[in-house]
C-alpha cells in the first residue's frame, strides 16, 4: 500500500504529500506521472511526480483541489494510504544541455518543473525560471526551484510579489535581453497556449508538458488524445510533453471542459465537514 | 471409453437423439433488461433444459468439436456427466483444459468453433449447445459451492511471471500453477481481469462470475500483483535478477483506433475502450462512482464487432433513445457473434448499415452535435474475403447525434515492446513468435493474446496462453538437462 509519510500545505488550496512508492521512485525520471485513486469508488487521475527520494522510497505529489477527486486526495493525512498508485507513466523529459534554458511555470505546475529544472541544470544548462501565480500566497516551491535555477524571476498578477504582470512578460523579458535555446512550460492550459504564441513570436523552440483527462494512463482508452502538428496523439503514452508550437491548445481546452457539468453535479460527494 | 460412457451410448439411438429440438437460452424481457445495466441477458439452462440437451450428443466415433475448441476441451466427456447427472464432474472435465469456464461458456463464438464442427451439422440438423451446457455446468458447480481445483504437481520450486491478467495471462497461469510453478501475475491496472472487466459488461459476464474464476486461481497458489506495470514500475531485468525463469507476456490490444476524420475530437467522441472502461472498470454509471460518463441520448457506435455491439447497448442502457450501429459493410459481414446482433435488435438498436462517417461537427462549445455520413456500397471482395465497400459517390446523410462511440480496432499495447530491447516486433506493432511454443526472440520470453494476434477473442488468448505454458516449461526443463 502507498502510505502518505508527510502532508503539507504549500497554499491554502495545494496540498504535497510524501508517499511511500519504493519501485516509481526508484524508476522515475523527470517528466513521468503516475495515476492516483482514493476509495474503492475512486476516478483514476495523473498526478506529475515532483520529486523522489530512493533511500526513504517515496515520491513527491503536489496536489490542487480543483474537483471531487483531487478534494479527496487533499483530505487524506499522513498514515493514511492512497488506493492505487501506478507508474511511472509517459516518456522522460529530454534532457541535454541546450545552453540556456527557460523555465515557465504557472500555480501548481511548478512542481512538476521542479525536476525537469533539477535535471536540466545538472546537464550544464543555463537554467532562468519565470515563475508565476496569480498572487504572493500562491507561489509554490520557490525556494526548492531556486536550487536548480541560476535565476528566477517572479511574476503576479496583482504585484504581491515579485514583478507585476504575467508568465509570458516574465518570459518576454528574458527573450528581448538575451539569447535562449529551449523553453519549457507546464501550467495551466490557457498559460501554456500564451507562452507558446509568445515563444514562436521569437522562434525559440518550446516543451509543453500537458496534464489532460485521462482513465487509464496507459494508452488503452484514448480519453487524453490531442492534436500535435494536425496528427492525434495521447498524452498518456506520445508525451506527456511536446512540441508546444504543434499542439493545438483551443482543442485541448476544449476538451478539458468536457466532463466540467458531470464534475460539477459531483462536487456534493465531498463530506460537507472538510 | 469408460462402461458407463458404452451404457449411456447405447441407451438411446442416434435417430431419437436428433429428434429432441435444440434448447432455446432463455432471456430477460428485452424491454426490461435494456433500461438495467448488470442484469445478465441469459439466464442460463435449468438442470432439466441442460439434461435433455445433453441427449443431442450422439458421443460420435471421432469428435470434431475438440478440435474446434481452441484450448481442446474433452467435450463428449462433459457433455455425457451432464447426461448421467454428474453435473460437478462435468466441470471438473471442462477444468481439466480451461480455466475459466463460466466465462468462456458465455462469451465464446461457439457458433464458429466447437459448433460449427458438431456431427449434427452434416445432416442439417442443428448443432448441440455445446457453450450453453458449458456454462450450465460451471455455474452449477459455483452455484452449489463445489468448486475443485484441478490436480496439482509437486511444486517445482522456480517462479515465472506473467504481464497483463487478462484471458492469456489467466490460462497461461492456470496451467503453469497446475505444473508445479509459482506463478505471479503483474497487472497495470487497479483490478484482474483485463478485458474481461474493462470490456466486457456485465449483461453479458458480470464481475461475480470474473471474482469466482480469479478466486480458483488464487487457491492454486497463484500471486497477483496489480498497479504494476511491466517495462515501468519494473523492467524485464528486475525480474530476471528475482530468478523468475520465464516471462510471458499477454498485455492486450492496449491501442483504440480512430479514423483521423475531421471532428473527432470533439467532446462526445471517444473511443469503446475510454466508454466501457469508464461503465464496466470504473462502474461509472452507479451515482457512488466518481467517474464520470456522458449520458447521451442520440448515441451512435461507429463499427460491427462485438465490442461495438457492447458499447451500443450499454448505451442503450445508459439511456439512449436513438442507439445506432453505423457499419460500412452489410450485416452479413459483420465480425459480432450472431448472439450480440440478435441481442442488440431486440433491445432497439437502430443498424445503420453501408454508412461510414466522413465528418463530426460540433456546437459553440466543442460538443458533436452531428455526423455527415457517407453511403456505401459493396464492391469487389477484398484481402479478408469479404466484400469491400466503395463510396456511392455524392451520396451523404447528415445525422444528429450527442455522443459518438468509436469502435473500429484496437492495436497493441506499446508498452512492452518499447521498452524491451531486442524483442522482435511486427509493422502492425505485434510480438513475432514460434506459432508452436509462443516463444518470441527472446527465449525466456513468451507471449500470447492480442499482443501477438492483435485483436481477436478470450478463447483464442486463452489458446495462446495454455500453448506459451506448454512452451515455456518444455524450455525451462530444457535449460536444466
Amino acid at each position: 500500500m502507498n502510505k502518505i509519510v508527510s502532508k503539507e500545505y504549500l497554499s491554502p488550496n495545494v496540498v504535497k504529500f510524501e508517499v511511500e512508492a519504493p519501485l516509481i521512485a526508484k524508476a522515475r525520471r523527470a517528466g513521468h506521472f503516475v495515476i492516483v485513486r482514493v476509495g474503492e469508488k475512486g476516478e483514476r487521475i495523473p498526478l506529475t511526480i515532483a520529486a523522489a527520494d530512493t533511500e526513504k522510497g517515496t515520491i513527491t505529489l503536489i496536489v490542487q483541489k480543483i474537483g471531487l477527486s483531487t478534494s479527496k486526495l487533499c483530505e487524506l493525512n499522513e498514515g493514511d494510504c492512497i488506493t492505487d498508485l501506478v507508474g511511472p507513466l509517459g516518456k522522460a523529459t529530454h534532457i541535454e544541455n541546450f545552453g540556456t534554458v527557460v523555465c515557465a511555470c504557472g500555480g501548481v505546475g511548478t512542481a512538476p518543473m521542479l525536476p525537469i529544472a533539477e535535471a536540466m541544470k545538472k546537464a550544464g544548462n543555463h537554467v532562468i525560471t519565470v515563475l508565476a501565480a496569480r498572487t504572493k500566497e500562491l507561489i509554490i516551491l520557490e525556494e526548492q526551484i531556486r536550487k536548480f535555477s541560476d535565476e528566477v524571476i517572479i511574476m503576479t498578477d496583482d504585484g504581491s510579489y515579485g514583478n507585476k504582470g504575467l508568465v509570458t512578460d516574465g518570459v518576454e523579458m528574458v527573450l528581448k535581453r538575451q539569447k535562449v535555446d529551449l523553453c519549457v512550460t507546464i501550467g495551466p492550459a490557457i498559460m501554456m497556449k500564451f507562452v507558446s504564441e509568445l515563444t514562436k513570436k521569437y522562434n525559440i523552440p518550446t516543451v509543453a508538458s500537458l496534464n489532460t483527462i485521462m482513465v487509464d494512463g496507459t494508452g488503452m482508452c484514448g480519453a487524453c488524445r490531442i492534436s500535435v502538428g494536425g496528427k492525434t496523439k495521447f498524452v498518456c503514452v506520445d508525451g506527456p510533453e511536446f512540441d508546444a508550437h504543434q499542439v493545438d491548445f483551443d482543442e485541448m481546452l476544449i476538451r478539458l471542459n468536457g466532463y466540467k457539468d458531470i464534475e460539477r453535479e459531483q462536487l456534493h460527494k465531498i463530506s460537507p465537514n472538510s | 471409453m469408460q462402461p458407463w460412457r458404452v451404457e449411456l451410448r447405447n441407451s438411446m439411438k442416434p435417430k431419437d437423439r436428433l429428434a429432441i429440438p435444440r434448447v432455446k437460452m432463455p432471456e430477460l424481457d428485452p424491454e426490461y433488461r435494456s433500461h438495467t445495466m448488470k442484469e445478465e441477458v441469459n439466464l442460463g439452462l435449468t438442470p432439466e433444459m441442460a439434461l435433455m440437451e445433453s441427449k443431442r450428443c450422439i458421443d460420435c466415433a471421432n469428435p470434431t468439436c475438440v478440435q474446434g475448441c481452441p484450448v481442446s476441451i474433452n467435450i463428449p466427456k462433459f457433455i455425457k456427466n451432464i447426461e448421467r447427472g454428474e453435473f460437478l464432474e462435468a466441470a471438473k472435465t471442462l477444468k481439466e483444459t480451461s480455466v475459466l469456464p463460466a466465462v468462456c461458456g458465455r462469451v465464446c463464438p461457439q457458433e464458429k468453433q466447437c459448433e460449427a464442427q458438431c456431427i449434427h451439422l452434416k445432416t442439417k440438423n442443428e448443432a448441440v449447445a455445446i457453450g450453453y451446457l458449458e456454462r450450465f455446468a460451471a455455474d452449477y458447480e459455483r452455484d452449489t459451492g463445489n468448486i475443485s481445483i484441478p490436480e496439482m504437481a509437486a511444486p517445482l520450486h522456480k517462479k515465472v511471471a506473467a504481464v497483463g491478467s487478462g484471458p492469456a495471462g489467466l490460462a497461461f497461469a492456470g496451467d503453469m500453477a497446475k505444473m508445479g510453478y509459482e506463478v505471479v501475475l503483474f497487472e497495470a491496472l487497479h483490478e484482474i481481469g483485463g478485458v474481461l472487466r474493462y470490456g466486457i459488461p456485465e449483461f453479458r459476464l458480470p464481475n461475480k462470475i470474473v471474482d469466482a474464476e480469479i478466486r480458483n486461481l488464487i487457491a492454486m497458489g497463484v500471486h497477483f500483483v496489480t498497479n504494476c506495470i511491466i517495462g515501468k514500475t519494473i523492467t524485464i531485468d528486475d525480474l530476471l535478477a528475482e530468478d523468475y525463469k520465464g516471462i510471458f507476456i499477454g498485455s492486450g490490444a492496449g491501442l483504440p483506433r480512430f479514423m483521423n476524420i475531421k471532428g473527432e475530437n470533439l467532446v462526445g467522441i471517444m473511443s469503446s475502450n475510454e466508454y466501457l472502461t469508464r461503465v464496466n472498470l470504473m462502474d461509472a454509471a452507479n451515482p457512488e462512482s466518481d467517474t464520470p460518463v456522458i449520458k447521451g441520448k442520440k448515441v451512435a457506435v461507429i463499427g460491427g464487432g462485438n465490442t461495438a455491439m457492447d458499447a451500443v447497448r450499454t448505451a442503450r442502457r445508459l439511456g439512449a433513445e436513438k442507439a445506432m450501429i453505423v457499419y460500412r459493410r452489410t450485416e452479413e459481414e459483420m465480425p459480432a457473434r450472431i448472439e450480440e446482433i440478435k441481442h442488440a435488435k431486440e433491445e432497439g438498436i437502430e443498424f445503420m448499415t453501408l454508412r461510414n462517417p466522413i465528418e463530426y461537427y460540433g456546437d459553440k462549445n466543442g460538443r458533436v452535435t452531428h455526423m455527415l455520413l457517407q453511403v456505401m456500397e459493396l464492391g469487389e471482395p477484398d484481402a479478408s474475403g469479404r466484400r469491400s465497400p466503395v463510396e456511392v459517390k455524392g451520396k451523404t446523410e447528415l445525422v444528429e447525434v450527442d455522443e459518438v462511440i468509436v469502435s473500429v480496432g484496437v492495436s497493441p499495447n506499446p508498452l512492452i515492446p518499447q521498452s524491451v530491447k531486442g524483442l522482435e516486433v511486427t509493422s502492425r506493432g505485434t510480438l513475432v513468435v514460434n506459432e508452436e511454443t509462443m516463444q518470441t526472440s527472446i527465449p525466456y520470453i513468451f507471449a500470447g493474446g492480442d499482443i501477438v494476434r492483435g485483436g481477436a477473442t478470450v478463447i483464442l488468448a486463452m489458446g495462446d496462453g495454455r500453448k506459451a505454458a506448454k512452451g515455456m516449461n518444455e524450455w525451462i526443463m530444457k535449460q536444466n538437462s
